[in-house]
């Protein structure tokens, strides 16, 4: 497991999203109300690119005809088949013990932090005034 | 007239022809299929397609699914109020079977099981006698076809449907106490099944509510949800019957042709019910509510379940009160009964269809006398365990119905 | 080096298909970007028949489908072109996003927009039919040898089909099959239909029945409320009208006939296949005509394209299915752009053996098909 510096904070605004290749895998890091989290770019059902897909609430019901919504923006949605996984843990909603999405620790780090190590960064050039995102792989 | 003529010549001259001492259904088979038989191999499969099939191990097994059969509404008057015992005779209403299941289709009236006079199934001495005796039950659940969910009229619906309850009582429940029945209901008009659910639910003998497949709108929606609170109040399952009152075309794609045609789209009927069912949340506002399809086969269910399954997963938004995956839904709160019991020509299927339907507790056993499904009392397709053959026959109708499971105690 | 700041191509990868297996997709829906690429294809008077009254469907809405979707335009989220237009609708990024990374060697189209055989002036939906078609032929099939035509019928005009049958059939081989609805005004099986199977039968040319048409209700048990089960309807729908057609006769009359089965999955063909015989033991004296058993005609005449993939609670019972079915009935479909899209390396979740996956991939609908 190692920290990867990904991008400046300021290059993920909140409710944006960004794809990177971190280790040879494409990953997606999404700024949720100014959290980040970073999960497998690959839906795993079928492999679909969630970073295409949408972030909606939680939608559940105790009562026939009653909509109870929460956690708004925090359940990814595969833009394929729409299954719903829960962004903070990457669980499928229907499916929460055997499916889920390959989620990693993410993390912001201010620059004069990250000047001491021990970070995979050789080509980027980090500015100890700008804050990171650091992505655990 | 002429029609009715026709008809009847054609099945005289077809009893005519068969050999009396083959087995009765197989006398079906053979002769409704003359222009069968120059294809070799398709001649083979068709006399071997009830090899494997058993009898009945066991005592005391429950039959979920036996047919009644009203003669006509003169049978039915004397059960019936002074304002619609009146109206029958100076209207001459009659002729009520339900064109889903008319009495006189060979195949839903066996050879052997025929009356010398009437319509197959309408004489209690001769059901006791095939059913109750012939498989040696503990008990016979009557689910009475005659088609009061038919009328546009929903007070000569529930006419009709108290008529028919009171009849049942009358004729077959005080007949013999191994019987029990279905009540049945004007589905139309859930505030008039409701009265007629309270009415009848004190006498034990009624031991679940009936509805048909087919009706105005889906089973599930709210508008019938006054009978579905009726029936966990007085722990009584729904049982839904193949058939239906035509207020649509039977099919996605319009009207059959053929009876047979019919028939064989049965099950998509159950399916489309047991889908709504699960979406308008049924089983959230009554989780302990059961149902049981009866004669709507069951070999349907794997594909069915795991269709339901994919795509509950992906528009589970649309229905959020389903909070668990549709087949453990259809494991927990559905039943099935045995026959028809659609399994490939060869014999096989059951067993791995029994597998990935996930679970033995589905099945329940039935004959669906006077209906043609076997031969003799062969009324076991093969592909089933020991094990199993005890929970389809006994274990799981008790556990299907309280009052049931009650009355063997 | 472990860290790029650039971006992934995300959206534009092969997902599945490592292994670069050649690809016979039985159904991709190209279409319009509106409708008004199909005026080059109408003649003046149905091109302002269309400006004034519109598609005239069987339909509440006016332009909506009666059940909404799942998702916009039905699609797949990432296949919006970013040319512009609705998914399916640019032949480029349809190469780039799907046909080139997926190994497509042939995608045998569907166009659903507009759906001829849904339109209730019949002479408009001859006319819209031609359209479709020659649409189909000019802007695809001529720019990407790849992509293969379905002659999209106004069936209803038993004598309209036929020209247009005939015409298409003249034009290319590059029309592969003909296709209707699954609902339409009368069950397929019914005589009304049969002069078009003649046709087809004479030309060699399947007929293919994609799931839709929504005319009247959609089945014995009423209205449903949610997409969910108008989704799971259309496997009943093709059930019914495999019934129809072998009760009515059809593969007796036209045993030459092959009949395929777009969009509604597979593993109920068995169930299905033992009802019909065992119901038709019982009754089969109401229909004489049928000279064999049911199943008979199943195995002979149909095949079935394999989307929605259906996914068994434990995987290998698919094996169980197909087993049932025979290795030669199916034909992998991947419905692209569609949100319920089965991705050619993933959708089957059960092991296949490489001669199994050539067989689902590409042999059975070479053969189909008639393909090189």
């Amino acid at each position: 497991m190692a920290k990867h510096i990904v991008a400046r904070v300021e290059d993920i605004p909140v409710g944006e999203r960004k794809t990177f290749s971190v280790r040879g895998r494409a990953i997606v890091v999404f700024n949720q109300g100014g959290e980040f989290f970073a999960i497998l770019d690959k839906c795993p059902h079928s492999g679909a690119p969630l970073s295409k897909g949408t972030l909606v609430s939680l939608v559940e019901s105790g009562e026939p005809g009653v909509y109870q919504r929460s956690r708004p923006g925090e359940m990814l949605k595969c833009p394929w088949h729409s299954w719903e996984f829960d962004i903070r843990t990457g669980q499928s909603y229907c499916d929460p013990a055997s499916t889920r999405a390959k989620k990693y620790a993410v993390s912001v780090e201010p620059g004069c932090a990250l000047a001491k190590g021990p970070f995979n960064a050789d080509t980027f050039p980090v500015s100890l005034e700008d804050n990171y995102v650091i992505v655990e792989m | 007239m002429h029609l009715v003529i026709i008809v009847d010549m054609a099945r005289i001259s077809f009893h005519s022809s068969h050999n009396k001492h083959m087995s009765a259904y197989r006398a079906i088979a053979k002769g409704a299929g003359r222009s069968v038989g120059k294809h070799m191999d398709d001649q083979v499969l068709l006399d071997r397609a009830f090899d494997g099939f058993t009898e009945l191990p066991v005592k005391g097994a429950v039959d979920c699914d036996v047919h009644p059969a009203v003669p006509g509404t003169g049978a039915l008057l004397k059960y019936m109020d002074d304002h619609w015992r009146e109206q029958i005779v100076e209207r001459g209403i009659d002729g009520l079977d339900a064109m889903s299941f008319p009495p006189g289709i060979g195949a839903l009236g066996r050879e052997d099981w025929r009356l010398p006079a009437g319509k197959p199934g309408s004489d209690p001495d001769r059901t006791i006698k095939d059913v109750l005796d012939g498989f040696d039950l503990s008990f016979a659940i009557l689910n009475c076809l005659y088609h009061v969910q038919g009328a546009y009229d929903e007070n000569m619906s529930i006419g009709l449907a108290r008529a028919v309850n009171n009849w049942v009582k009358a004729e077959w429940l005080d007949r013999d106490p191994r019987f029990r029945a279905s009540i049945v209901i004007p589905t139309e008009s859930p505030e008039l099944a409701v009265d007629e659910i309270d009415r009848l639910a004190s006498d034990k003998r009624f031991v679940q509510i009936m509805m048909l497949a087919g009706g105005e709108i889906p089973m599930g929606r709210r508008f019938h949800w006054p009978i579905f609170r009726a029936a966990e109040k007085h722990g009584l399952p729904i049982t839904v019957h193949a058939g239906t009152n035509y207020r649509h075309a039977p099919t996605s794609i319009g009207w059959p042709s053929f009876f047979v045609e019919e028939y064989v789209g049965h099950p998509h009927m159950f399916q489309m019910q047991l889908l709504s069912l699960i979406t308008e949340g049924v089983f959230t506002k009554f989780p302990n509510l059961k149902f049981v399809f009866a004669e709507s086969g069951f070999t349907w269910l794997p594909p069915s379940i795991w269709r339901a399954n994919k795509t509950w997963k992906a528009m589970r938004v649309e229905t959020p009160w389903v909070d668990r995956p549709p087949a453990e839904i259809v494991r927990s709160n559905f039943r099935f009964t045995l026959q028809p019991s659609d399994i490939a020509l060869d014999g096989t299927g059951l067993a791995k269809t029994i597998e990935h339907i996930g679970s033995d507790d589905v099945i329940l056993f039935s004959t669906d006398y006077p209906h043609a499904h076997f031969e003799g009392k062969r009324a076991l397709p093969p592909g089933l365990s020991d094990s199993q053959i005890r929970k389809i026959c006994i274990d799981n109708p008790l556990a299907t119905y309280p009052r049931l499971k009650e009355a063997s105690r | 080096m472990n860290v790029q700041l650039k971006d992934a191509p995300t959206g534009t990868q092969v997902r599945g298909n490592p292994g670069k297996l050649k690809v016979i997709d039985g159904d991709v829906h190209p279409i319009p970007r509106s409708l008004d690429d199909l005026r080059p294809f109408l003649s003046k008077e149905w091109g302002e028949h269309l400006t004034n009254y519109g598609l005239r469907y069987r339909l509440p809405y006016a332009t909506a489908p009666a059940y909404p979707k799942a998702t916009p335009a039905l699609a797949r989220r990432d296949a919006w072109p970013p040319e512009g237009g609705p998914p399916g609708s640019s032949l480029r990024f349809m190469q780039e996003q799907f046909l080139d990374p997926c190994n497509i060697e042939y995608g045998i189209m569907h166009c659903l927009y507009p759906i001829p055989m849904m339109e209730r002036n019949l002479s408009f939906a001859n006319a819209l039919s031609s359209a479709v078609n020659d649409w189909q032929y000019h802007e695809w099939s001529q720019k990407d040898r790849r992509m293969k035509a379905t002659i999209s019928l106004s069936g209803e005009d038993a004598a309209g089909a036929i020209k247009e049958i005939e015409r298409c059939a003249k034009v290319s081989r590059d029309f592969v099959q003909a296709s209707m609805p699954g609902r339409i005004t009368e069950p397929h099986g019914r005589q009304r239909y049969w002069p078009i199977y003649e046709v087809l039968e004479r030309l060699g040319l399947p007929l293919a029945i994609h799931v839709g048409g929504e005319g009247g209700v959609p089945g014995g048990a009423g209205w449903p409320s949610y997409y969910q089960e108008t989704h799971h309807n259309t496997s009943f729908m093709n059930r019914e009208l495999i019934t129809s057609m072998i009760f009515e006769g059809v593969f007796d009359r036209f045993p030459d006939l092959k009949l395929v089965l777009v969009e509604s999955g597979f593993a109920w063909i068995p169930a299905l296949s033992w009802r019909l015989d065992r119901q038709w033991l019982r009754m089969r004296d109401e229909v004489p005509h049928v000279k064999h058993p049911p199943s008979h005609y199943i195995r002979k005449n149909i095949y079935l394209t394999t989307q929605p993939m259906d996914e068994p609670e434990r995987p290998d019972d698919l094996r169980d299915i197909i087993e049932w079915i025979g290795w030669d009935r199916l034909m992998m479909a991947t419905d692209y752009p569609h949100w319920d899209f089965d991705d050619p390396g993933l959708a089957f979740k059960v092991r296949l053996t490489e001669a199994e996956k050539r067989q689902l991939f590409s042999e059975n609908a070479r053969a189909v098909y008639r393909l090189d």
